[in-house]
């Protein structure tokens, strides 16, 4: 029998068994570190440590041992060497704007911070490849290259502060994925430190790489196999036009048939959005985007490219949302139209936190045949828990976030939504897909990944880190959970529908 | 619905349990197996030794369903069968496999090779979603699985592209697919090698529907692939001489598997569905050693004469060349390449050698996926010299027989 189940919600907290070592140790450490690195780049004092303590998941907080943020890759690799030569663990750190809580720290562990490494070392238009170190922002990528009519095409919807760096740990995804791929399809080669500070390079401007895809492993490693200080990444041509679809439909399986419709007509639209009737009624009341509000479900579907590809793909898309009964259609015909219609679907997770006190953002992937069924089977749970939720959907690439209404005010409101989010991500494991598309594992969701593998694919995990890191000291504790930690699930857990950057548009 | 959450247990298929109960034998003995599924690819840097372990009883598509633009596919089907399969929907694999008679799924994902497409629709790696094995010990295991956007876990199975079964037996393998193209036209332009360089270069920097750009004996093409109205709209600008349909699928085709121009693949075998045997994989004293280089798309001419064909937008040179086996690495490394020893080019290790760092990582992980060497083929530098694991077996098979003659 195959272990691949869940726990009882709760029964295990997430445990930070780490202890700050010993008062003479850490002074040691400190003054090891003091000795590479310039004074303004080592933080100690508590107040110095506090805004570290979280990274976009603020329900998790831990002050870390110190905060190292070097200027640059060989103060990183001065870092690591002290750090692995003391056993003393490492997490590094990019924006922080990880929901999953990959960067959180431990009491005993050094913060490592790359944000200052943040130089766009060349843009090559002819090549089509920019080379950047980590703690450059993945949006301004796009806005360096701008000028060559290119640009950098995963886009999370974090995108203006998160780190190139960070979205390589992560493999960030975007709006955008379906028709351009996630971050490990548009990046070409990374300069990086393994846990020991030895330098490793994975890739480069030439395809491939002679061997095993070594490159592929890192993207979406969660800072647990190397330290990433340089990355090279493809850029593609700007579109010249894109447009917007908004279809309502009366229910959300009539939006599911539209999905399939499009694809089936040979489209791959460059953003397909969809937005239950509970949703779209959110969204309405707070940005007025002229969604209807009759509607079960509200499809966005974007094309782009040349003019001639756009009017002829988004002739198509309208003529199968028709044919699938849509019961009101709107096309941008201007850039402003175009926003306005996408401004709803953007404001999506605000919209929701203005009319529920708190709510959980889960983050599974389903096959899209499976979106009725277990949207059905959401609404069955939701009436068995009796909370509500809420359903936005990247219905191109079958990501789900449905957000679930509670509030953590009243008594036992957190734990019965751990349980639906529970639920619902089981139905996602049973319906063939996956417990998280695009947010992570982090710490938020160790126990959740009992339920998507098994004891010997965990083990598996567990030596590949080894054959990395043997000393164990990069990131530990996070994304694969130990063998007998199988017991609560995850979420997005957000209070008073704030998250801890609340000027990040999420979606 | 068949077990969606993924209880992979091989015991419930007779093909996978006798491959196991192989796979177990074989690393309890310290014997090595060699994998093979068509046998297409054998010619390709392989020193084969142990026992043949055939994929060919894992046939058929497991899961197919158009709207979701996945497939998964047990990984002894045959690669024809896919791709048939596939069009008749209007869909394709998007990293477009070199076709050579007999290859299979399984074999086009383990050695992660890929056609004119991979510049602008992405390689094997890219189009995997997840896959199936029996690792080194016999143990079935799952990583990834049947959607695009997955997070959960390190992406194990993106590194069985390109892995030469080094760390498993693949089962079962999912893919991502592309919408087979409205249109698709191929020009020719006369063009000299750097000329030709740049020129695709800047047509890749444009939005255009670009799939293919290669050059070779003073040609360049150009194959744009999508809308009738985006084609018809971005041919204009680039001129030239389309090719007819068939020509031009011939050529892509052929270019996947051997040096434009080079291939044996006719029109008539494209057309009956069977591609011609390629260049035979034997050294000949008459002709030079073909290597395929990768390098970055902008690099100029290499200048040697040996150049005889450029694809992937450039990324991709094709080199036939007597020099040493040593010169050509140091070119490709200088360039900040690698160089690959092709068919009939006798050179060992087949693949470029791996740097120290890399060397160490490779043999970690061989040791975590296979600790017995089961695998082992000699493919890789990181490998076991000379067959290690078959050393092994006949010192325990010589401990043993000394053992049985003490009684």
């Amino acid at each position: 029998m195959v272990d691949r189940h869940l726990g009882k919600p709760g029964s295990a907290a997430h445990s930070r068994e780490a202890q700050r070592p010993p008062e003479a140790d850490r002074r040691a450490l400190l003054a090891e570190l003091a000795a590479v690195l310039p004074a303004d780049a080592l933080l100690t004092a508590p107040e110095q440590l506090a805004p570290y303590e979280c990274d976009g998941l603020s329900m998790y907080r831990q002050p870390p041992l110190a905060v190292a943020l070097p200027h640059s890759a060989e103060q990183a690799q001065a870092v690591l060497r002290i750090c692995h030569a003391r056993g003393t663990p490492v997490v590094p750190r990019g924006a922080g704007t990880g929901l999953a809580g990959g960067a959180l720290p431990r009491a005993d562990a050094v913060l490592l911070s790359l944000t200052r490494l943040k130089r766009i070392v060349r843009i090559d238009p002819l090549s089509r490849i920019a080379v950047v170190e980590p703690g450059v922002r993945n949006a301004a990528i796009s806005e360096a290259a701008a000028v060559h009519g290119l640009y950098y095409a995963p886009d999370p919807s974090s995108q203006i502060a998160c780190s190139i760096g960070g979205n390589v740990a992560e493999n960030s995804g975007g709006v955008h994925c379906l028709k351009y791929g996630l971050t490990v399809h548009n990046v070409l080669g990374i300069r990086g430190l393994l846990a020991d500070g030895t330098p490793l390079t994975l890739g480069g401007e030439a395809p491939d790489d002679s061997g095993l895809d070594l490159l592929a492993l890192m993207v979406g490693s969660e800072g647990l196999l190397a330290l990433i200080t340089e990355v090279t990444v493809r850029l593609l041509p700007r579109p010249r036009v894109a447009q917007v679809v908004m279809a309502a439909f009366a229910s959300v399986e009539g939006a599911g048939d539209a999905v399939a419709g499009i694809i089936g007509e040979g489209i791959i639209p460059a953003g397909l959005e969809m937005m239950d009737a509970l949703a779209t009624r959110a969204v309405e009341d707070f940005v007025h985007a002229g969604y209807p509000l009759d509607a079960g479900a509200i499809l966005l579907a974007e094309s782009d490219g040349t003019a001639e590809e756009v009017a002829d793909e988004i002739a198509r898309i309208e003529a199968v949302c028709r044919r699938h009964g849509a019961i009101s259609l709107a096309t941008s015909q201007s850039e402003a139209e175009r926003l306005r219609l996408w401004a709803g679907r953007k404001a999506a997770f605000p919209a929701v936190g203005r009319i529920t006190p708190d709510y959980y953002c889960m983050d599974g992937t389903i096959p899209k045949k499976h979106l009725s069924a277990v949207l059905r089977r959401i609404a069955e749970l939701s009436a068995m828990h009796g909370l509500a939720c809420a359903n936005v959907f990247h219905a191109g690439d079958g990501n789900l976030h449905p957000l679930i209404f509670f509030d953590a005010n009243q008594p036992g409101d957190v734990e019965r939504a751990e349980a639906f989010g529970l639920d619902i991500l089981r139905a996602c494991v049973e319906a063939g897909g996956v417990i998280t598309g695009e947010h992570g594992v982090g710490v938020e969701k160790l126990d959740a990944m009992c339920v998507q593998f098994s004891s010997p694919e965990l083990a598996v995990f567990h030596k590949v880190k080894q054959a990395f890191d043997p000393a164990g000291v990069l990131n530990p504790g996070k994304a694969v959970p130990t063998l007998h930690r199988c017991a609560e699930m995850g979420g997005m857990h957000v209070h008073g529908g704030k998250l801890l950057h609340p000027e990040l548009p999420r979606f | 619905m068949s077990a969606p959450g993924g209880v992979h247990d091989e015991r419930g298929d007779p093909v996978e349990r006798r491959l196991a109960c192989a796979i177990r034998a074989a690393a309890s003995d310290h014997r090595a197996l060699h994998i093979c599924g068509g046998g297409s690819k054998a010619g390709l840097g392989g020193i084969a030794h142990g026992e043949a372990l055939s994929t060919l009883g894992l046939q058929g598509i497991v899961d197919y369903d158009p709207a979701e633009l996945v497939v998964t596919v047990r990984a002894g089907t045959p690669l024809l069968e896919l791709q048939t399969e596939l069009a008749e929907h209007g869909q394709m694999l998007p990293f477009e496999p070199p076709a050579w008679p007999g290859a299979t799924v399984g074999g086009a994902v383990a050695s992660g090779l890929a056609g004119p497409r991979r510049a602008f629709a992405g390689s094997v790696r890219d189009a995997l979603l997840g896959v199936r094995l029996l690792d080194g010990q016999g143990q079935a295991l799952r990583f990834g699985g049947r959607v695009m956007k997955n997070v959960a876990g390190f992406d194990l199975f993106r590194l069985q592209a390109g892995a030469w079964g080094r760390l498993g037996l693949l089962l079962e393998v999912s893919f991502r697919l592309l919408p087979r193209p409205q249109r698709e036209v191929t020009v020719a332009l006369a063009c000299g090698v750097d000329e030709a360089i740049t020129r695709m270069n800047q047509l890749a920097a444009a939005p255009m529907p670009l799939s293919a750009a290669a050059w070779s004996k003073g040609t360049l093409r150009l194959r744009l692939s999508g809308s009738a109205a985006g084609v018809s709209a971005a041919l204009p600008g680039i001129g030239g001489d389309a090719l007819r349909a068939d020509a031009a699928a011939c050529f892509w085709a052929g270019a996947a598997a051997m040096p434009p121009d080079e291939s044996a693949m006719s029109p008539v075998a494209l057309a009956t569905g069977a591609a011609e045997a390629p260049v035979t994989p034997t050294a000949s004293a008459a002709v030079p050693a073909l290597w395929r280089l990768a390098v970055p798309a902008t690099t100029r001419s290499l200048g040697a004469e040996g150049e005889v064909a450029i694809d992937w937008c450039g990324g991709l040179r094709w080199l036939r060349t007597d020099a040493p086996a040593g010169e050509v690495r140091v070119l490709a490394a200088t360039l900040g390449g690698h160089a690959t020893a092709w068919r009939g080019n006798p050179a060992r290790p087949a693949m470029h050698p791996l740097d120290p760092v890399r060397l160490a990582l490779h043999r970690r992980l061989f040791e975590v996926f296979d600790p017995h060497g089961v695998f082992d083929s000699g493919r890789f530098d990181a490998d076991a010299p000379a067959g290690a694991a078959s050393a092994a077996a006949a010192e325990a098979s010589m401990a043993r027989s000394s053992s049985a003659s003490r009684h």
